[in-house]
């Protein structure tokens, strides 16, 4: 048993200085994916119905191949941070916390490497 | 976590979730309920762009294997309502950015704009649709 006020033992340590960063990064991904959203529902429109061709001289095009990865990237960072909030917010069994969290976590950024590997792949024509 | 757990040691009662037999349904709370399912659906809809990515970079019999599941009636209505899904989630995502840097907080204003991005989603989810049917059907 720990007899000393809590204020005594935060005092003096300050903050982490990372308590907005959370929050921070769900809004600059959200500002980035509104734009790209546009541009992705724009060209997808232009591609439904078309084959492999299109889609593969589309992701050729330097400037699809990059706003392509940034959205890639934006999209997996901004569902990683709201699923960890919608599993910290519902799962209460901690273990099944902790492994949905690494799950999430692991599968995100796998997702986001292959993705970032095979628009590479296209774009070099490999 | 950490409070919640200091809750149920001290058996204190906690306000209850906002949808259940304790609070009617408000525009308000459902709106944000339905921001967080979307957010879930639409995360699964991004690993649909990252299997587009890969079979396009695999190759012809990839993509064919692909297009024949996505050009089928369980992909295209899923293709559907993940669009629908993502066109609710961006709009109603911009009302809660107007709402970060403090604009139409208010009740009567939160009402407004979640009438409003209802309307535009319905209007754009019809036009994209109609665009869609049009194009597949030509």
């Amino acid at each position: 048993m720990n007899l000393r006020n809590p204020v005594a033992q935060a005092r003096g340590l300050g903050s982490a200085k990372e308590g907005t960063s959370h929050w921070l990064w769900q809004r600059i991904t959200a500002v980035g994916l509104a734009m790209l959203s546009v541009w992705f529902i724009w060209n997808l429109l232009s591609l439904i119905g078309g084959g492999y061709a299109e889609s593969r001289s589309f992701l050729a095009q330097p400037h699809n191949a990059v706003l392509m990865s940034a959205y890639v990237l934006f999209l997996f960072y901004h569902a990683q941070l709201g699923l960890q909030v919608v599993i910290e917010d519902y799962v209460h069994v901690r273990w099944l916390e902790i492994t949905l969290q690494l799950i999430v976590k692991f599968a995100a950024c796998l997702v986001v490497l292959a993705s970032l590997f095979a628009i590479t792949r296209i774009a070099l024509g490999s | 976590m950490a409070m919640s757990s200091v809750n149920n040691h001290k058996k204190r009662p906690i306000s209850p979730f906002m949808i259940g037999p304790y609070y009617r349904p408000q525009l308000t709370s459902m709106t944000s309920i339905a921001h967080r399912i979307s957010g879930l659906i639409l995360a699964i809809g991004g690993l649909f762009l990252a299997i587009w990515l890969q079979v396009t970079s695999l190759g012809p019999e990839a993509f064919e294997c692909f297009s024949e599941y996505a050009g089928g009636p369980l992909g295209f209505t899923f293709g559907l309502i993940l669009l629908i899904t993502l066109i609710y989630h961006f709009f109603n995502g911009i009302r809660h950015l107007f709402w970060d840097i403090g604009w139409g907080l208010d009740i009567r204003k939160a009402y407004r704009n979640g009438w409003i991005v209802i309307g535009v989603t319905i209007t754009a989810s019809l036009l994209l649709s109609i665009f869609i049917w049009m194009r597949l059907s030509a």
